[in-house]
């Protein structure tokens, strides 16, 4: 905003104000976090990401709460998934559902100790699906995020079948109404996309967002680089484990108390 | 008369009038106007009347008819790739510039051939799958005026930026938000 000052821009900006205001008059309140300004240390929108940061989260499952789901509704509600949009209802059977993000609940046989977590995409460093991709499609952004270009899949699925943590689905149905920052539609595998748009503007995602306001708090986003992000202190102090760790594919996601 | 010299003047004759066809085919086009834009006889509705001729679109007119495409594909491996989120050329504020209302006060769909996107589309048979993901009505208040830092710095660029609303239409928008 270099010339933020010039009294031209002041006229431009009141314009372009109300230029919005007109142009979406039917627009629904999006979360909060959306309309809340860009922290100062978003990267600046004309700059691409890059690979001095890597996003991770990592879950609490001592703090996750048995039978809480905010997270999951969170994530419908900002993505336009799942409850959160009616015209996904219509053919595909329950498995066939689309699924960012899941709550999965573990009984340990010998003590009936039960735990909780949250699983979506592991955001790993070195993706299966990415690897099997036919198109290119399934990729890693340079931060760490793994995408599906949906612009270019072509719904073959192997990477849904490659993903150890089942964190992908397919869109069986034609949709309406989607988010117009979680473009989604039939013939296209989707799955967390880390909430990309917003951590783009210096944002953080939903569910992380929304498990911070229960009374859990189980979720902690990062930049697993910064050694001073309290993500990384975490892990440092206390550790975390990767899900699946044996398959060495070093994952963004990490879990405590499992 | 020598053959030589009859032979260059059949010649000449074949070049000339090889020459005066295509020159007659575009005078029979041209209609004597010159340089029109392609489209110039559809109707495409202007943006609800929103905006003053000055403000225009986010880049000149001319080249939005010519190279929307380019632009906004340009825009989309950015976005999905590395992440720039500049609003310039994003899909999102094409939409929220150029949505329209029915009569009952209703978003025009895309599916409706007075919708923007469909207008020329359907004219010249393109078809775009853009829509089957991408939303075609305005959701959430534009954000070219947060992102302003954002505007592509291209040389050729003419953008809004530049383009000052007038009072007129300042004073338009205004008695529109109090209408609604
Ligand atoms: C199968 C679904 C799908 C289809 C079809 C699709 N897109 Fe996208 N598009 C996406 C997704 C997902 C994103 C990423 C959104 C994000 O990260 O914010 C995206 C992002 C974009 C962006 C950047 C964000 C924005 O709003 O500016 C542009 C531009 C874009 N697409 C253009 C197009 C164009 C043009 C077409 C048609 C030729 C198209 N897309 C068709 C899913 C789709
Ligand atoms: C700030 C509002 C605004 C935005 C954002 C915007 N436009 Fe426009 N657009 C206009 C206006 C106003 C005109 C009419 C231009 C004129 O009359 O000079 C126009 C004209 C056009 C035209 C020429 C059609 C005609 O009637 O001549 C095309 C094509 C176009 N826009 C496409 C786009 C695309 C694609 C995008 C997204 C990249 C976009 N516009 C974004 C305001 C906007
Ligand atoms: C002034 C008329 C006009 C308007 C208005 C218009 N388009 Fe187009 N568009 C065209 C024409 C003509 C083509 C085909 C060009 C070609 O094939 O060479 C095209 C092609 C495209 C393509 C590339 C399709 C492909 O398969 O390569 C995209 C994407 C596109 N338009 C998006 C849009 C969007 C989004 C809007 C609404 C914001 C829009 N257009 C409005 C005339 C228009």
């Amino acid at each position: 905003m270099s010339d933020i000052s010039k009294p031209k821009d002041k006229a431009r900006r009141k314009f372009m104000l109300k230029a919005g205001v007109a142009a979406g008059a039917a627009a629904i309140a999006p979360g909060v976090f959306l309309t809340m300004p860009a922290p100062a240390q978003a990267k600046p929108a004309n700059q691409p990401v890059t690979s001095s940061k890597r996003w991770g989260i990592l879950v609490d499952a001592n703090k996750c709460g048995d039978g809480c789901n905010a997270c999951v509704t969170a994530c419908e509600k900002q993505n336009g998934w799942g409850a959160a949009n009616p015209s996904e209802e219509t053919h595909s059977r329950p498995e066939q559902k689309a699924q960012w993000i899941r709550k999965v609940t573990i009984r340990d046989k010998a003590t009936q100790h039960v735990t909780t977590l949250p699983m979506m995409c592991q955001h790993c460093e070195t993706p299966p699906c990415a690897d099997v991709c036919p198109t290119g499609a399934s990729f890693k952004r340079a931060d760490g995020i793994v995408l599906v270009d949906k612009h270019i899949c072509i719904g073959c699925r192997y990477c849904m079948m490659a993903c150890p943590y089942k964190a992908r689905s397919f869109i069986h149905e034609d949709l309406k109404n989607q988010k117009p920052w979680a473009p989604r539609g039939k013939g296209t595998v989707e799955a967390c996309t880390l909430c990309v748009d917003l951590v783009d503007e210096g944002n953080i995602p939903a569910c992380v967002d929304a498990c911070n306001s229960t009374k859990g708090g189980a979720l902690t986003f990062g930049d697993l680089y910064d050694e001073n992000s309290e993500i990384s202190r975490e892990l440092k102090t206390y550790g975390g484990k990767e899900i699946r760790a044996d398959l060495g594919l070093n994952t963004g996601v990490r879990y405590r108390g499992i | 008369m020598s053959q030589t010299r009859l032979l260059r003047a059949l010649f000449a004759l074949m070049i000339s009038v090889l020459l005066a066809l295509p020159l007659a085919a575009t005078a029979d086009e041209d209609d004597g106007e010159k340089e029109a834009l392609p489209f110039s006889d559809l109707v495409v509705s202007l943006p609800e009347q929103r905006y003053s001729k000055e403000t225009g679109c986010v880049l000149p007119e001319s080249e939005m008819r010519r190279n929307h495409m380019k632009h906004i594909l340009h825009q989309r491996d950015e976005t999905m790739h590395e992440g720039i989120r500049t609003r310039q050329f994003s899909l999102e504020e094409c939409i929220n510039c150029h949505a329209e209302k029915d009569e009952q006060g209703q978003y025009i769909r895309v599916e409706d051939k007075r919708h923007f996107c469909a207008t020329c589309h359907t004219y010249a048979s393109v078809n775009i799958d853009c829509f089957e993901c991408h939303s075609d009505i305005p959701v959430r208040k534009s954000k070219l005026h947060t992102l302003r830092s954002s505007l592509d710095p291209r040389p050729s660029s003419e953008h809004i930026a530049d383009n000052l609303a007038s009072g007129e239409t300042l004073q338009l928008l205004t008695n529109e938000d109090e209408a609604q």
